[in-house]
This record gives C-alpha cells, structure tokens and sequence, in this order.
C-alpha cells in the first residue's frame, strides 16, 4: 500500500485515539483518571464556547508573558553589560553561577508568603525562571560581535549608550529573539507548573479543579488545551522569527 | 596566565561574599521583615542544624531519590526508545512528527492526569517524572541517531553488520553528544518536578520543606532548604558536565 507523504505522520496518533475511543465504548470503562477521545472533545468544546477556557487562557498567558517582559529584561540588560565589559563578567562569575543552578519552583514558598495568591508572586517566578536563559545568550551573542564593529563605533567617538544602541543591539538582535522565544517557552511552562502547585489561577488551576471534581473528560480537555497552546505559542515565535530574520536567525539557532 | 585566571575567580568570590554582606546588613536593619528574609546567618544555623538532626537530610535524601529513580529509569526508556525509533527510516516518518506535536506541552500539565490515575503517591512522583524526563532524552537520541553520517551505515552495510550491530557500535557512539545533552537537560526537569510533585503530594522531599517551613513562616529553614535546592542543581550539573566531557573525550580528540 503506497501513502501520500503527508498522510504518513498524521496516521499514528489517529489511529491511537480510534483505538482509545473503541476500547474505551466497548469495556464500558468507568474511570477517575480516563475518558474517551470523543468525551474530551466534547468537553472542549463546552469549556470553550461557555469562556472558562478562554479566560483561564488569557490569565495564563498575561502571567507568563509579564513574567516574560520582567525577567528577560533584566536579563538582557545584565547579559549587554556582561558581554560588553570583561571586568563586570568575570566579577559576577560566582554570584550568578551561584544563583542559577536555583530550581524556579523553589521560590514557590518564597513569593507566597512575600506576594501571597495570584498573579504577583506566579509573575516573580516566571521571571526569574526567563531570565537565565536571556542573560546567557544575550551574553554570548554580544560577547561574539564582530570586533570590528565595536571598533567603528569607537572611531565614530559614539557614546556608551549610542553604541549599545546603534550597534551592539542591531549586530546581537537574531539571537536575542532566539533567547527570547525560548524563554517564553519556558515562562508558559513555569507558569502552568506554578498554577497546578499552588496558584489558583488560570489554566494550571482549571485542570486540578477538574480533577478534584472527578470530571476526567474536562481534565483532559485542559491537558489537550495546553499543549495547543504551547504549540501554538512556539509555531508563532518559529514564525515570526523567521519572517523577522530570516537566515541571520537560521545561524544563530547552530550556535 | 594562571594566576589571573585565580585571581579573577578570588575577586569573583570576593564579590559574592560582598553581596551576603549586604543582605545581612539589610536583615539586620530590618529593611525587610524578617519574616520574609532571614539573615544568612540565620539561614546557615538552620542549615547546620537541620543537617546535625538528621531532618533536613532525610529531605534531602528523599528529593535526590525522586530524582534519581525517575531519572534513571526515563534514560533507559528514553535511549531505548529513541534507539529504535532513530535507526528505523519507517519509524521516524510516522513516529517522530507524533513526537515533536508533543513537545511543546508543559510537562507539568499532566500531574493532575498522574494523580487521578496513581493518587498523592510515591508511584505518581516517580511517573511524573520519568515522563518529563523521557521527552529530552527520547528526542535527543531520534535527533542524533537521524545526524549519524550516512557513509558510517554504508560501512555497516558492507561490513554486513547486525542492526543491533549497527545500533551499539556506530549510532549510539557517534549520537553521544545529543544523548547526553538531552540528559542534561533532563536533570533540570527531574529536579523541578521532584520539587513540585513533593509540595503537591506530600512526599519526605525538600519541596515538602520548602513548603511546610513557608506555611509556618520559618523563613530561616525555608531558605535552608532553597540554598539546598540549589547546591542540588549546581552539583548534578558539574556532575553531568564532567561526565559528558568524560565521554566525549574521544569526539573532541578527532575534531
């Protein structure tokens, strides 16, 4: 039997949910944890059209992209000024390689009783968690300029901050973005992880709900929910770093 | 040479040690409530003495063994299975696009699912996991064992070398430095969700005593522990570090 190329992939999980689906309707399975395919797709669908879904959505991602904003602005600023001064990096060597290796969900009892409940303390966790990943690349991206671009910019007499400005951001641009599409990967993770530990806000909290209530269809909607989110946050980050730099970004991801 | 780069790292130690001192400057000025930041003197007597009353190692035990066997049991799973769906041209076309759909899902999101199925148990941690473990470990084989140079297989072929053959002698060699960053990466995840599936479920773990201590507003052994949290990162990934280079000497040796 000969498939189309672009059956091919899509036939695993296809047949994987026709098997589910079957299985579950003919042994009459009763489950806390299981709910056929079709019972999920139900569920998703009630979730969305009644806006529970869609604003436990939209207050996921505000935390995770405030969380984003803060942390990897922090980060760019301190991986600039790292990656541009020799003295500065090698000062702060101990301090960061100290904090780093730090798991973001250890903070979690910090920020709860500093923050308290909801979206201050889930952003102070996202940020610290995007801004390593920032700071890291915006350091190895302005540390491997060009030398001889800081050298115009010195013969050009430019200011410290013009040529932060007019130079170092413009050369170390692709692979700022690249940074930042990681960490706002990881902010969505970090949050959703924050939801479902503690938080009771958004999508992470929508799903414990969920199984607390005994509901396994709702459960693994949400479930089926986040990882459409998470794709589609990574496909648009994919694209737009794409129609934004091209083959610049290309070389960035090798490095 | 060497000396600059030790006195380099001295200044580097010296700056840190100057940042301690402020913060214990700032907890005794009480700049911050105390409830929330304890000096790091307090935070060190709470260290020591956790450790003399054996309370804080048997955390600490039970975090690294979370860790460990989920670890542990998603790099045998993960290499496996990336094994024989990398050295399979069938495989990878209709498995592997399954796979990449799914990695962008925040791995967090299916301990609800975990403790429907398994309940706050021990069963449900180690699940957890080794399921968030497996996706780094299981993509980084596919990816490195699809990277191994095509010349090497027709060598294999030639040589009329058995598929297991092929897979231990020339992929699984040459697909090393994948594997093992995978694994790197998937330390990190193990350490994150050990902490939260032991805040979640209870468990004998320094995320139960993270938590715990911020409920109680011991803000001394919370902190303790978070330092803990972090020695934790820290050494695992020296280790892994150490390890990799170890492997991989061979690989530098040729380049």
């Amino acid at each position: 039997m000969i498939l189309p190329e672009r059956i091919k992939p899509a036939l695993l999980p296809l047949a994987a949910l026709l098997i589910f689906e079957i299985w579950m309707r003919l042994a009459d399975v009763q489950s806390d944890s299981l709910a056929p395919p079709s019972a999920i797709a139900l569920a998703l669908a009630g979730a969305l059209t009644d806006g529970s879904l869609l604003a436990a959505t939209r207050d996921t991602l505000a935390a995770a992209f405030a969380g984003l904003a803060l942390g990897g602005a922090i980060g760019l600023v301190l991986g600039i000024a790292l990656g541009l001064s020799h003295v500065f990096d090698r000062l702060m060597e101990v301090t960061i390689e100290a904090i780093r290796p730090i798991p973001s969900v250890a903070l979690l009892p910090i920020a709860l009783i500093a923050l308290g409940f909801g979206y201050r303390m889930e952003i102070a966790i996202v940020s610290f968690a995007c801004v390593w990943p920032v700071l890291i690349m915006t350091r190895a991206a302005v540390g491997g300029i060009e030398p001889r671009l800081i050298e115009v910019a010195r013969v050009l007499r430019l200011s410290q901050l013009d040529r932060v400005r007019k130079i170092v951001i413009p050369a170390a641009l692709p692979r700022i973005f690249l940074a930042f599409r990681l960490a706002a990967g990881i902010a969505l993770i970090v949050a959703v992880t924050v939801e479902i530990a503690i938080n009771p806000l958004g999508l992470g909290a929508g799903i414990m709900t969920a199984q607390q209530a005994l509901r396994p269809d709702l459960m693994l909607a949400y479930l089926v929910w986040i990882g459409v989110t998470g794709f589609a946050l990574n496909a648009a980050l994919m694209a737009a770093q794409k129609t934004l730099f091209g083959r610049a970004a290309a070389i960035g991801d090798q490095a | 040479m060497r000396w600059s780069v030790l006195g380099w790292r001295l200044a580097s130690f010296a700056v840190a040690a100057g940042i301690i001192a402020l913060w214990q400057l700032a907890a005794n000025q009480r700049l911050i409530s105390p409830v929330f930041l304890p000096g790091p003197d307090r935070a060190w007597a709470s260290l020591m003495r956790g450790f003399t009353s054996g309370d804080l190692l048997t955390k600490l035990m039970g975090t690294l063994t979370h860790m460990a066997y989920g670890w542990l049991l998603a790099s045998i799973a993960g290499v496996a299975l990336g094994a024989m769906i990398g050295s399979s041209k069938a495989m990878r076309i209709y498995v592997a696009p399954t796979l990449e759909l799914l990695r962008p899902l925040p791995v967090s999101a299916i301990i609800p699912v975990a403790i429907a199925a398994l309940g706050l148990s021990q069963g449900m941690a180690l699940f957890v996991i080794a399921f968030g473990s497996l996706w780094p470990m299981l993509l980084g084989t596919v990816h490195g064992f699809a990277a191994v140079e095509p010349r090497l297989y027709e060598v294999a072929r030639v040589l009329h070398m058995s598929r297991l053959a092929v897979i231990f002698k020339i992929a699984l060699p040459s697909a090393a430095p994948d594997i093992l960053a995978g694994m790197r990466l998937s330390l990190t995840v193990a350490l994150i969700l050990a902490v939260v599936c032991e805040m979640l479920a209870g468990l004998d773990g320094l995320g139960q005593w993270v938590l715990l201590s911020a409920r109680s507003f011991r803000s001394a052994d919370l902190f303790a522990g978070v330092m803990l949290l972090g020695v934790i990162g820290y050494v695992t990934a020296l280790a892994m570090g150490a390890a990799e280079s170890r492997l991989l000497r061979w690989q530098a040796a040729r380049r």
